[in-house]
Formats: C-alpha cells, structure tokens, sequence
C-alpha cells in the first residue's frame, strides 16, 4: 500500500513521463476497463437533460446574450467579449 | 431557423455527456450541474469565438474544464464528496452493472492523479478522439496518449486485474451498455 502511495506521489509529479506499465495491459484488460468506464459514465448520460438546464437554454435563446451575462456574473461580465 | 437555435440545440445535446464530465471532474452531482451550467452561461457570452463548423461538443468541453480548473478545483477538498450525491445518483438507475461493481470502479478510478482520470474520460468515456483530447485539455497528442495509457495501467494494478474474467459487466450487461452508448 505504501509503494502504491509513492507511486502515486511520483506519478503527480512525473504525469507526462512515459509509464513503466505503459504496454503490459492486454486488449482484454483494457475493454474490462473501457467498459466499466462507459458503463459509469453512460450512468449519468442517461439521465438526460434536466429541466434545468432545458429551462436555462430556452432563457438564452430569448435574450440578448449581454443581457444573460450581465444579470447572471455580475462580475465577470465586464472581462466576457462582445 | 435562426442560428441561435442550432447553437442552443446544438448546447442542448451535450448537456447529458457535459454532466458526466463535471460529474467525474468533481465527484459531486449538485457542484457537477452548477459548473455545466456555468460553463452553458460562458459559451453563450463567447459564442463570437466558436468557429462554425468546429466541434461544439469539444468546445463546451474545454470551456468547462477551464472553469473547472479555475474555479472548483481548490474547493474540492473542502467538500469532498466520498459516498455522497453521486453514489446515490448511480443506485437511482435501473438496469446497470452492478452497484458495488461501479462503486469499486469509481473509487480505483478517483485514485488516479486528475491529469491521467479526465484523458481517460474524454478518450474512453466522452468518445473523444486522442485530437479532441488534447485540444480540450491543451497539451500534445503524445501526452494524452501517455496519460491514458498511464491510466489504464493503474487502474488495472489497483483494480488487480489480470484477465478479462477478473471483473467487469457479464454478457448481458455489455450487450445493452454496448448498445446504448453513445459515440461522438
């Protein structure tokens, strides 16, 4: 567990070093791990598009988008272009 | 059909794999929706800077990771979400792999430095390619495929997998999360 810490440490501080396990995985460990990833992902795209934010799009799509900026960040509508 | 509304449509269709992004970003659903949402607002007061014919998706994605990097990620510590919101969003769904299966994935997942997690999204989940990735990401090619290799390879080391049987959806799991899953 120890040498999975450092490991971990190191790979923070050397992310855009080439891995030593880079290579090792089998094409069938790597669909294992590319279907876990899509199973948990697509979990969430499933659900769609909450009426939030169909609700905030429609707003958007009435209003002038200086008007969404300047009522919504307020202080960051000055740095926003247009 | 005015432009606006291919744009807002356009918003409208990556809004579910936007989430899920934001969701794996900061492990929260409610902080998740507010940064979409913000990330919405910012691509809307920057349309001017959105090359037609450009990958939209691609676009919102680097917005909201701008955001995320700028604004969530120092809070994430604070509010740390370990077996919150977004455990209970994925016991809500019916018809997944199983609970605790996608309950341990997350976790090994949530162990990999942030770099090597979201280019292992964006190429294994969003659908991105190893281009769009880096483009969201702003870095080379070469360091996307690296860190997603780097990924992999943890993920397999923490998970213990050895072989395909090791863990992972039976059959019939696969078939419908192979056949739902949508490509960009």
């Amino acid at each position: 567990m120890n040498k999975r810490k450092a490991s971990r440490v190191q790979s923070y501080m050397e992310t855009d070093l080439s891995a030593k396990s880079t290579g090792k995985l089998s094409p069938d460990v790597k669909a294992k791990i590319g279907q876990q990833l899509r199973a948990m992902y697509n979990d969430v795209v499933s659900q769609g598009v909450p009426d939030r934010f169909t609700e905030i799009l429609r707003r958007l799509d009435e209003e002038p988008p200086e008007q969404v900026v300047s009522s919504n960040k307020d202080e960051e509508g000055s740095n926003v272009p247009q | 059909m005015s432009p606006n509304k291919d744009v807002r449509d356009a918003m409208l269709a990556a809004v579910p794999s936007l989430r899920a992004f934001a969701i794996s970003l900061c492990g929260n659903v409610d902080r998740a929706d507010d940064l979409v949402q913000e990330a919405l607002l910012r691509a809307w007061a920057n349309l001017d800077s959105f090359e037609p014919g450009t990958n939209m998706s691609a676009w919102l994605f680097t917005i909201l990771r701008n955001l995320f990097r700028s604004e969530y990620r120092k809070r994430r510590r604070e509010v740390e979400d370990a077996d919150g919101s977004y455990a209970e969003t994925l016991t809500s769904l019916p018809n997944q792999t199983s609970h605790l299966e996608v309950g341990e994935f997350r976790r090994a997942l949530e162990m990999l430095p942030p770099d090597q997690r979201e280019s292992l999204i964006l190429v294994g989940a969003s659908g991105f390619s190893y281009e769009e990735a880096a483009q969201i990401c702003g870095c080379a090619v070469g360091t996307i495929k690296s860190r997603v290799n780097r990924a992999r390879g943890r993920l397999a080391d923490i998970l213990s997998i050895e072989s395909a049987d090791d863990f992972g959806p039976d059959h019939e799991t696969r078939a419908v999360v192979g056949s739902s899953w949508p490509r960009s």
